[in-house]
């Protein structure tokens, strides 16, 4: 399915990251947007509360985040694609509704301009520490999508295929982006509508009698119906049968939770998406994502230049993570080195899928700027000195 | 005509309420003596004679004993997080103006934990209707002292009184905005039923609190009986003042209770005032969804 033209601006501009994303979403088909103001993030909703009266959307800055995480799953169920947008300490404040979205299959996506850490932090300045916390942060067992754009051209891309993977999947998705992608000016293009893809969630049209909401086929993802439809469907936070009801018992919980961790994990690889340059022959892999990918390109190409065999992996959806690669990557080279702006969070996985196969370097850094590339550059220097 | 109302067919083969319940849900959880119970069948008989098509009544719940209301209901329904049910509500009212959207939930879910998105629902006049089931405690959690417990009785957490000042329920959502305001009784089913069909037909936030007896964790820990004993306590205390001052409505333990509907005027409500805004400054510039257009620029 294509864009519906009436929100698309197709055309070149000269914008931030943060109003590509709100170009992003309304491409994709949202049109219900809840949030609370919070650097660096404002200017999502500020550009969707200029841009939605004049494209069938309802933008409400709600009393807090805890709100806006919960109206746009009710706007969901309403029949709405939805979004939300945050930093650290609303992110924070959104974690229990994450869990439900998941638990409800709610599709939906939450933009995080991540900025540093811990409690207020540096609120106007860049970090990504809440890498984590995007994957863990609610309460239980579940599964998410997380991206992670590096440009303001991704900023519109990746909300749109955001949108996609939340549909497709009904899960959650992420945009974790940071302070300095979000407030990074530059060249964004937008096609024509026509030229971009849009999914929409599986509709269930059958017959109303023993409609089960919660049945998934092969795919393991339920069809959906919103409210309104005549279905009278029962949605719950509580662990529920196919239903949709509440069943307090462990093979219900057991057959639930497996399903919603099995749709994202037996589906990684259709989710997952990465880039990589000069990996092959490569002694040591600069595992990057997000604005760290920008920083660490002069490290890697001035390491290259002293003769050294560096190739560069960055990641574009963060979670699910790309575990057989790291585990194939980190068979033949000698060493991977991630650096990121948290004091060392996704080298946690890296490690983990690494096994002790290589040297795994992490190059840390408490945020309120960008790593300096020559630190970078060190660490990769040091990762095989000595092998 | 009473003779009417009082005949009563034999061999009648359900509950004339079962069709708006979820039977493959029963029995409930309410213990014996619980209002809940109760309300739920005024919310259905007032359902029945609203005229309204039950495929666009959606009920949103949040957490605790009343937060269970929605899945009991044969109607679209959401059981969403604790205090949070407003929200949800107003997510999906603003998705879809077509739905008359209920909110059915507790004391302590809606003004505790829950109590920022009443003010502020009430604020906008959004577009829903809140009926609030107040039985004074945290029924499900065991009895725990809730903001709507009154200054002297005992809870799990407050064993040796409660001395933290109460709230007055209708004065807090009529000083925020609500357009229509009123307080029952589990034991006046008939004024309730007419005024949750009132609540239902108006437009904006309107807002019914009912008080409910938790014999099991409010009335036993207080040595007040059993329901049937509270039941009591309501028929034998309650003054029905229509139009009365919310101020004047404060509840004590054990005193009094002023029931009535106290609040019922107009002002443009969320969605009103949204689409006239959005109207008057952009004309046919504006571009509202489909579904409020078919609302609101039929």
């Amino acid at each position: 399915m294509h864009a519906d033209p009436i929100g698309v601006l197709t055309g070149a501009h000269f914008i931030d990251g943060d109003h590509a994303c709100s170009e992003g979403a309304i491409a994709a088909g949202c049109r219900f947007v809840a949030g609370y103001p919070i650097t660096p993030s404002t200017e999502v909703v500020e550009r969707i509360a200029d841009r939605f009266p004049f494209v069938g959307g309802v933008f409400i800055q709600m009393e807090d985040e805890i709100a806006s995480s919960i109206a746009i799953q009710g706007a969901v169920w309403g029949g709405k694609k939805a979004m939300t947008v945050t930093s650290g300490p609303g992110f924070s404040l959104m974690m229990e509704h994450i869990g439900f979205a998941a638990m409800t299959e709610t599709p939906c996506v939450f933009v995080d301009v991540q900025r540093a850490g811990p409690s207020t932090g540096l609120p106007t300045m860049p970090a990504q520490g809440d890498m984590m916390q995007a994957r863990w942060g609610s309460h239980g067992d579940y599964q998410i999508i997380a991206i992670a754009p590096n440009s303001p051209q991704e900023c519109f891309d990746l909300t749109i295929h955001a949108f996609n993977l939340s549909e497709r999947y009904r899960v959650p998705v992420m945009m974790m982006m940071d302070e300095c992608v979000g407030h990074m000016i530059e060249r964004v293009v937008i096609p024509e509508a026509e030229k971009i893809e849009v999914h929409n969630r599986k509709v269930y049209e059958g017959p109303k009698e023993n409609y089960l909401a919660f049945e998934a086929g092969r795919d393991l993802v339920p069809t959906m119906v919103k409210a309104g439809d005549g279905y009278k469907i029962h949605v719950t936070g509580l662990t529920h049968d196919e239903k949709g009801y509440p069943n307090m018992s462990v093979a219900t919980q057991a057959k639930l939770v497996q399903r919603l961790m099995d749709k994202i994990r037996l589906n990684a690889d259709d989710i997952i998406k990465y880039e990589e340059e000069n990996v092959e022959g490569a002694d040591i892999v600069v595992v990057t994502f997000g604005i760290t990918s920008r920083t660490a390109i002069p490290a890697i190409e001035q390491a290259r230049a002293k003769g050294l065999k560096v190739g560069h992996l960055r990641l574009i959806v963060c979670w699910p993570f790309p575990e057989k690669r790291i585990r194939e990557l980190a068979g033949r080279v000698k060493a991977i080195v991630m650096p990121e702006l948290n004091m060392g969070q996704m080298v946690y996985e890296v490690e983990r899928c690494a096994a002790g196969k290589c040297n795994v370097v992490s190059v840390p850094h408490a945020g309120g700027t960008v790593h300096q590339p020559k630190d970078i550059l060190a660490a990769i220097e040091k990762s095989i000195r000595g092998k | 005509m009473p003779e009417e109302l009082y005949e009563i067919e034999a061999n009648i083969p359900a509950n004339p309420i079962e069709e708006y319940l979820r039977m493959d849900r029963m029995p409930h959880i309410w213990c014996p003596g619980c209002g809940i119970g109760t309300t739920v069948n005024c919310f259905v008989r007032a359902l029945q004679t609203s005229g309204l098509d039950l495929d666009k009544v959606a009920v949103v719940s949040g957490i605790g004993c009343t937060g269970r209301v929605a899945g009991y209901m044969n109607l679209d329904s959401f059981h969403t997080t604790h205090g949070r049910a407003i929200p949800f509500a107003t997510g999906l009212k603003l998705a879809n103006p077509e739905l008359k959207v209920v909110v059915y939930s507790g004391d302590g879910d809606l003004t505790a934990i829950g109590g920022n998105h009443f003010i502020h629902a009430a604020r906008r006049n959004m577009d829903i209707t809140v009926i609030l089931i107040n039985n004074m405690i945290y029924g499900m959690t065991g009895g725990q002292v809730a903001p709507t417990t009154p200054v002297g009785a005992t809870a799990s957490t407050t064993p040796h009184g409660n001395f933290e000042e109460t709230f007055n329920l209708p004065f807090l959502a009529e000083s925020c905005g609500a357009v229509y305001v009123a307080r029952w009784t589990a034991h006046h089913v008939r004024h309730l039923t007419k005024s949750i069909k009132e609540a239902l037909a108006k437009k904006g936030f309107s807002f019914i609190e009912i008080l409910a007896p938790c014999p099991t964790l409010y009335s036993r820990r207080n040595k007040l009986g059993d329901g049937l004993d509270q039941m009591e306590f309501y028929r034998d205390h309650s003054q029905i003042k229509n139009g009365a001052d919310t101020k004047s409505v404060a509840i004590d333990f054990q005193g009094d209770i002023v029931v009535g509907k106290f609040v019922d005027k107009e002002r443009p409500t969320y969605l009103e005032a949204m689409n006239n805004h959005y109207q008057k400054k952009y004309g046919d510039r504006y571009v509202p969804s489909e579904e409020m257009r078919k609302v609101f620029h039929a």
